[in-house]
């Protein structure tokens, strides 16, 4: 809009600093306005309400005003407690290790050329486009007693007989490094092009100042990658806290209860045990969760110093 | 400011240097980061074929060529599976066949208000659509679903497909607003001055050039919805079901014939791999743009 704007006011200087507001705007909004509200707006201001009502879900079933009873409820429940604290697990796994490996690959090879790039990018990027269904079915296979996994353990010395899902203290790393195998190669790509394209005068002013490679990464490089930053802190933080498809095919939350999340226990409660009410709770602290972990990022890797590239 | 003009570092020439025992270990390194990296992505999907290729009775989930490769698990998982595969593949591609024309047109209007016109509120307008880029179905699936029983849409797919142009209509306005912000105003204004209304303009002059954009969009969006899970999973049923929601529900049940299982999943990725191999440079650029920026 602003270059718009300006272009606008090179034209026609004067005329252009009282603007002509054009309502005709709002007819081409109105179909998206339409959809977006019925079945976006609607129903998240709706999840608040729910979650202030004791309801099972029958048609015609009284609802019982509890106001924030649901969540004194949800909060004190342990099964909650052990849902977001796996939920932090699912950080760690699917936007830390990513974004971490990402970082790390496309700072070490700053400046080289890659004979091989597209295909490389092609196939590292490919696990964003499967469906979550496919990719449980197909890590389900890998951590079965005879996977793939326990091959490769063998090959290098590990013997293991161990069906990881199954495994009260593996089933959790198991399935968040699931989220890693999705996450790292968007990572490692975005990273990638990021670093292509920091201005490489930058890179030569430390020499002359006789940085070495540590300054070189932390002067140039990790500033550069901002915008990246931004963007994978946000694609991988909503992944991981919204999982609910991988966790579902792969171990259903257990064995016992070892990998519930969130998105299982709203499934749970809503259409498995009529607990509407706490079930929308669940959905709001998910919701706030989101929001508040993407607006944190987002701000704590705004641009300081009003320069965008 | 926007140092754009700067052509990527791997094109940038280089002053020749001797060749240097350091490079070379680097390069190695490079090299075998790049190999290990790919073979972590393409082993699972790999030993997945190896799984449905194997013979009908086998419980073999591990890495392993079989000797005797058979393609007919593909054939028992599409005709004669737990579930029907071939129904709910026409599911899914209904579903998508009508997400993407919906949602594609949405986004180009509502973009192109955002893009090109000045109105009050606009701003805030716009940032309240950016809600969908990160709010999941996850969190509005509760009252969504009684919404839709209300409405009479559960066991519907339009059940399923106007939730879908909802969610995805805000990448979609995102998207398309970029293009419009970008294209050249002369362009807009040469038509103005022939006295062409909004319509006009947007349907003779922008639309003409927008068809790059709009391709990536829709592809974006036929993946989206293909993979949706959640929403299929409570809305739809048996008959109705997408497929991935189909398959998910059985994962659990199905384990007696793995290959035909293993099989089954292939046949539900392969739309969405193909179009990755044919469009992967769009899917990519689009998808890596498709967060907020900050």
């Amino acid at each position: 809009m602003e270059t718009m704007a300006l272009t606008r006011t090179k034209d026609r200087p004067r005329k252009r600093l009282r603007w002509r507001p054009e309502y005709v705007g709002y007819f081409y909004l109105l179909p998206a306005a339409l959809f977006f509200v019925t079945f976006m707006l609607l129903p998240l201001i709706q999840t608040f309400n729910l979650s202030l009502w004791d309801w099972t879900g029958i048609k015609g079933a009284p609802a019982e005003f509890v106001g924030f009873d649901n969540y004194a409820e949800v909060l004190t429940n342990p099964d909650t407690l052990s849902a977001l604290s796996h939920s932090a697990v699912f950080l760690m796994t699917f936007c830390v290790i990513p974004v971490t490996l990402g970082v790390t690959f496309a700072a070490l090879f700053t400046r080289q050329k890659i004979t091989g790039l597209v295909f490389f990018r092609t196939v590292v990027f490919l696990p964003q486009v499967i469906a979550s269904v496919v990719i449980g079915v197909t890590w389900r296979w890998v951590y079965q007693d005879r996977g793939s996994l326990n091959q490769f353990l063998a090959i290098i010395g590990i013997e293991s007989e161990r069906g990881w899902l199954g495994d009260f203290d593996w089933a959790l790393p198991a399935v968040g490094l699931i989220g890693s195998w999705v996450m790292t190669g968007l990572c490692m790509v975005l990273f990638l092009s990021g670093v292509g394209r920091i201005d490489s005068d930058l890179y030569d002013s430390v020499k002359v100042d006789g940085g070495g490679a540590f300054r070189e990464f932390f002067s140039v490089t990790l500033p550069g990658l901002r915008p990246e930053f931004t963007v994978a802190t946000t694609i991988t933080i909503i992944a991981a806290l919204r999982t609910f498809d991988l966790v579902f095919v792969t171990t259903r939350g257990g064995p016992g209860k070892e990998t519930i999340v969130p998105g299982t226990e709203i499934y749970r409660l809503a259409f498995r045990e009529g607990e509407v009410g706490e079930a929308a709770t669940m959905a709001v602290l998910l919701a706030v969760l989101v929001f508040t972990l993407v607006r944190t990022f987002q701000w704590v890797l705004r641009d300081r110093d009003g320069i965008s590239r | 400011m926007s140092t754009q003009t700067t052509s990527p570092a791997v094109t940038t020439p280089r002053r020749k240097k001797p060749f240097s025992a350091k490079d070379f270990v680097f390069r190695v390194l490079l090299y075998a980061f790049l190999t290990m990296s790919a073979s972590v992505v393409l082993i699972p999907l790999l030993s997945l074929l190896s799984v449905a290729l194997q013979p009908p009775e086998s419980t073999q989930t591990g890495l392993s060529w079989p000797s005797d490769p058979t393609w007919s698990n593909f054939e028992t998982a599409w005709t004669k599976g737990d579930f029907p595969l071939p129904v709910l593949m026409v599911n899914s591609l209904f579903v998508a066949s009508m997400v993407v024309p919906l949602g594609v047109t949405i986004s180009v209007l509502a973009g192109y208000a955002f893009g090109t016109m000045k109105f009050p509120g606009s701003n805030l307008l716009f940032y309240v659509f950016m809600i969908g880029l990160v709010m999941p179905f996850e969190a509005t699936i509760v009252p969504l679903y009684y919404q839709l029983r209300d409405m009479g849409l559960i066991n519907n797919p339009w059940g399923v497909i106007l939730p879908e142009v909802a969610l995805f209509c805000a990448f979609g306005i995102f998207w398309m607003r970029q293009f419009f912000m970008a294209a050249p105003p002369a362009l807009v204004e040469a038509a103005r001055i022939d006295g062409a209304g909004s319509l006009r303009i947007l349907r003779s002059v922008l639309l003409p050039i927008a068809w790059p954009p709009v391709l990536t969009l829709a592809t974006l969006m036929f993946i989206w919805s293909w993979n949706e899970f959640i929403l299929s999973l409570v809305v739809l049923d048996r008959e109705t079901r997408t497929a991935p929601s189909g398959l998910g529900i059985f994962t659990g049940q199905w384990t007696s014939e793995i290959p035909a299982l293993s099989a089954a999943a292939l046949i539900i990725a392969l739309p969405t791999i193909l179009l990755y191999v044919l469009l992967n440079r769009r899917i990519i650029s689009g998808i890596l743009q498709g967060a907020v920026k900050g």
